[in-house]
């Protein structure tokens, strides 16, 4: 069913984002993100345990690894919604450690949920309208006054108009998010993301859901917001929507990052195909992951 | 039977002072509740500063009613911060356990003897209405129609409680329809996806919680001018009296808090007098006055449950949202 997918123009890969040979942590010529010793355990079970990597700025840098890798963890501990017991990471050279979320969220690094959280019984404008900063009516006693936010009140519809008709939602302007299907929900949620204009955005599995037809138009977004300038950062399972837009891969496997590169290379990497077969897989094919097994297969069949 | 007394007595519940004063004391609770999704379950804590926080002042050290209006607020927003700050960062049930118990700390602090001299303990405080009825604009007397004949003085309270309630809609309207209010709506659905948008969730949850103490508060002040305050109006039962009005009216409503307020205390009127009577004219052999005085609340209990279980959105509610309540 992935074969569906067929780009519509060929996607502009951005090369040439890493300073020497494609390895975990190398170098990138911008980062817009860099963390560094980002440790965060759970009582004996270390969930991310990350050296060292770079995000690429202005380029679609894809998260993969099999199930339970870490790689929510790891969105969490960037964005603030969770606290690593070591570490430090910046963004956009500001240090990111002990900024809560909502702080986080302000200075342009907006994410969104691998189960998504849509506000249920707010409208799908409304929630658009949220997603929004810098909204003077939001202070208690400015809200108060219609007259000082009804303008900025209108120019937020306006853009959430527009963002919903490109996400294919204005239909459902006035409806409950919680009446949207499970995919629609993963459209409003990134919808709402891009209302603060952010400059990184943090995917966690945006197609999870969401039907073929409807992936195309996602990838096109996600491909547009590359030509508006954002950066990317996205997890995702479907190893043919990663090799289609991603500039750059970071693989995970048991909190680690245990290759980095190229779309095409990484897939070649031994480390990569260790850690979605297990490396015993040779031996023991029996009781890994069939799921697994079979993206890395039509992987391996693809690139031939 | 005299059905005209019957009727009588529940009409003047209709806008009765206390009837207004719970009204406020869930218009609070609505802002708690039902549009932030706090979980308050110490309104009856708020009630209670609000009551003493005025009568103290005014009795003690002879405030005018401003000043004691004041000291109240202040006493409000304090409680609502000690309360706020340790438990808004936790899940929503902490809250709940906290604010039940500090309520219940009030209570017991201003029932026991050791402060007698300033709080009255258990048999309260009285005598605290002088300054304020100096604005009574009205003159002596008794007036009005039908059952709701009352002097001058209860005229006054009456009239300045539904003034002060009719404000309060007002402020929660404004409010609700203003992006303050999309906020606070969001964080009721779910708090991460609001912070992921960048807003500071921990502040607009403390705010709310002031305002909707505020309220309860100033709803005490008004409970407690037609009469004494003693300690033991503030117990837990208060705020599940509160609650209960509350899910009658419909949770996120603003009207819904004042008709759940005014059908509570005209139905508690209308089957205590009935059973009352019902026991005196023998109707019922097996039942004591005391025990009937009892069986008013159960009748208002079953009568509530019959409107959760039938109309679950309460009177005013959204019956569209019902669909998705998970
Ligand atoms: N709150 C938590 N408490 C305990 N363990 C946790 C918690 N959150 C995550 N983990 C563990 O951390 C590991 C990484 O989980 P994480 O959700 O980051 O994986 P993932 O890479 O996002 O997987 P998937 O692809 O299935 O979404 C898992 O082993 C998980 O069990
Ligand atoms: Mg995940």
């Amino acid at each position: 069913m992935s074969s569906e997918i067929t780009p519509k123009a060929k996607p502009v890969k951005s090369t040439g984002l890493h300073v020497g040979d494609p390895a975990p942590g190398v170098k990138k010529v911008d980062p817009i993100l860099i963390a560094d010793g980002v440790k965060r355990t759970f009582g004996g079970l270390t969930a991310v345990d990350v050296e060292h990597v770079e995000i690429p700025r202005n380029a679609i840098t894809a998260l993969i690894g099999p199930n339970g890798a870490g790689k929510t963890t790891f969105f969490n501990l960037l964005t603030g919604f969770d606290k690593p017991d070591t570490g430090d990471w910046s963004f956009e050279g500001r240090s990111l450690a002990h900024i809560p979320a909502y702080r986080v969220a302000r200075m342009g690094l907006i994410r969104t949920f691998q189960l998504t959280k849509s506000l249920g019984l707010l409208s799908v404008m409304e929630n658009m309208k949220l997603g929004a900063k810098d909204q003077t009516g939001e202070n208690i006693f400015r809200g108060l006054i219609p007259s000082l936010w009804r303008k900025q009140d209108r120019e937020i519809e306006d853009k959430a108009l527009d963002l919903l008709k490109r996400f294919k939602l204005d239909a459902k302007k006035d409806d409950y998010a919680a009446s949207l299907s499970g995919g629609q929900r993963k459209l409003l949620e990134m919808a709402r993301a891009l209302m603060s204009d952010p400059t990184l955005v943090m995917l966690d599995e945006p197609m999870a859901g969401v039907n073929p037809a409807l992936t195309q138009s996602l990838l096109d977004h996600i491909l547009d917001l590359k030509a508006q300038g954002m950066t990317v950062l996205f997890v995702e399972h479907d190893m043919h929507m990663v090799r289609h837009i991603a500039d750059w891969v970071i693989v995970m496997a048991e909190g680690r990052v245990v290759a980095e590169g190229d779309p095409h290379e990484v897939m070649q990497d031994q480390a990569v195909i260790d850690a979605y077969l297990g490396a015993h897989h040779d031996t023991d094919l029996g009781s890994t992951d069939t799921g697994h097994v079979e993206a890395i297969k039509e992987l391996i069949d693809d690139e031939q | 039977m005299d059905w005209g007394a019957i009727f009588g007595n529940a009409a003047v519940e209709l806008i009765s002072p206390t009837t207004a004063a719970y009204a406020l004391a869930a218009l609070g609770l609505a802002i708690h509740f039902g549009f932030t999704g706090l979980l308050n379950f110490g309104q009856a804590g708020f009630m209670l500063l609000g009551a003493y926080g005025y009568a103290i002042p005014a009795l003690k050290l002879g405030w005018p009613w401003w000043a004691c209006l004041l000291t109240s607020l202040l006493a409000s927003v304090i409680f609502a911060l000690i309360l706020g700050i340790p438990t808004l960062r936790l899940r929503a049930d902490y809250l709940a356990i906290v604010t039940i118990a500090a309520a219940e700390v009030l209570r017991l602090t201003f029932t026991t003897n050791e402060f007698a001299p300033v709080t009255g303990s258990a048999n309260g405080l009285s005598e605290y209405q002088r300054d304020l009825l100096t604005l009574n604009p009205l003159p002596d007397g008794r007036y009005g129609f039908g059952p709701w004949v009352f002097s001058d003085r209860a005229w006054f309270f009456l009239i300045l409680g539904w003034i002060v309630v009719i404000l309060a809609a007002l402020l929660t309207w404004l409010l609700m329809r203003s992006p303050w209010g999309r906020v606070i709506k969001g964080i009721r659905e779910d708090e991460d996806a609001v912070r992921a948008l960048g807003k500071n969730v921990y502040s607009y949850k403390m705010q709310s919680l002031i305002l909707g103490g505020l309220f309860g508060t100033v709803a005490g002040i008004i409970f407690v001018m037609p009469r004494a305050v003693v300690p033991s109006y503030f117990q837990p039962t208060l705020t599940f009296f509160i609650y209960a009005i509350l899910l009658l009216g419909g949770a996120a409503t603003i009207l819904g808090p004042i008709l759940g307020s005014i059908v509570f205390w005209v139905l508690l009127s209308f089957f205590s007098g009935f059973i009352a009577r019902a026991v005196e004219a023998g109707w019922l052999p097996f039942m004591t006055q005391v025990q009937a005085g009892q069986l008013r609340f159960i009748l208002v209990g079953v009568a509530i449950m019959l409107i959760v279980v039938f109309m679950p959105q309460g009177i005013l509610g959204n019956k569209k949202e019902l669909a998705f309540v998970k």
